[in-house]
């Protein structure tokens, strides 16, 4: 496990992307603001977890990352029913 | 074959950082939402995949994640973008055209012209 320098910038600039989408969603002034933040980072993460899979060289990150999308697509679904009061 | 992948997934990064520089810098949220979906899903995407081709050995298991993102969130997006849209959250100020507004006011006459072409 080395880190060279390619894999070094790449975590950087995708740390400085959810930190963003951090600060949209504290500062969000309706609750649809605070859903798309969450989106965009679920779908960030998603990517990071495959990155850090090749990192880690570790192949069972690769399940993680399709059941945490999974997941994510579901609970996004429902939060926006949630939004629409129709559950 | 290496070199071309982490180019790949370094181009996937740099869409990421753009999409979220947009979600944060945007007036309106369904300006947020353009920003964040079609930016996010170009860059999970190429990251997914340049990792992909940097070892062929995942190739096949990157491709159905990097296929699924690219069904699935537009379809969530475009869920929450219909939500705020149907629960009142206003455009912003600068907004030229409101096309669900106008629908909303020429429904009752489009309802009157066919009820008189029902009645004829």
């Amino acid at each position: 496990m080395e880190f060279n320098m390619s894999e070094n910038v790449f975590l950087t600039i995708i740390g400085l992307a959810i930190f963003l989408c951090l600060l949209r969603m504290l500062k969000g002034p309706t609750a649809s603001d605070r859903a798309v933040a969450v989106d965009t980072i679920a779908t960030i993460t998603t990517a990071l977890l495959v990155l850090l899979g090749f990192i880690f060289g570790r192949y069972v990150y690769l399940d993680v990352a399709l059941v945490y999308a999974v997941l994510t697509f579901i609970g996004l679904v429902a939060i926006a029913r949630f939004l629409e009061k129709g559950i | 074959m290496q070199v071309f992948g982490t180019i790949i997934t370094g181009i996937g990064a740099i869409f990421l950082f753009l999409g979220s520089l947009g979600i944060l810098r945007l007036p309106d949220v369904y300006n947020r939402l353009q920003a964040g979906t079609k930016c996010t899903t170009l860059g999970a995407f190429l990251t997914i995949v340049g990792v992909g081709i940097t070892q062929p050995d995942w190739l096949p298991k990157t491709l159905v994640i990097a296929l699924f993102i690219l069904i699935t969130n537009p379809i969530s997006n475009h869920a929450i973008g219909r939500a705020s849209c149907k629960s009142g959250v206003p455009l912003c100020d600068r907004s030229v055209v409101d096309k669900t507004k106008e629908f909303e006011e020429c429904k009752p006459l489009q309802d009157e012209l066919e009820q008189n072409e029902e009645t004829q």
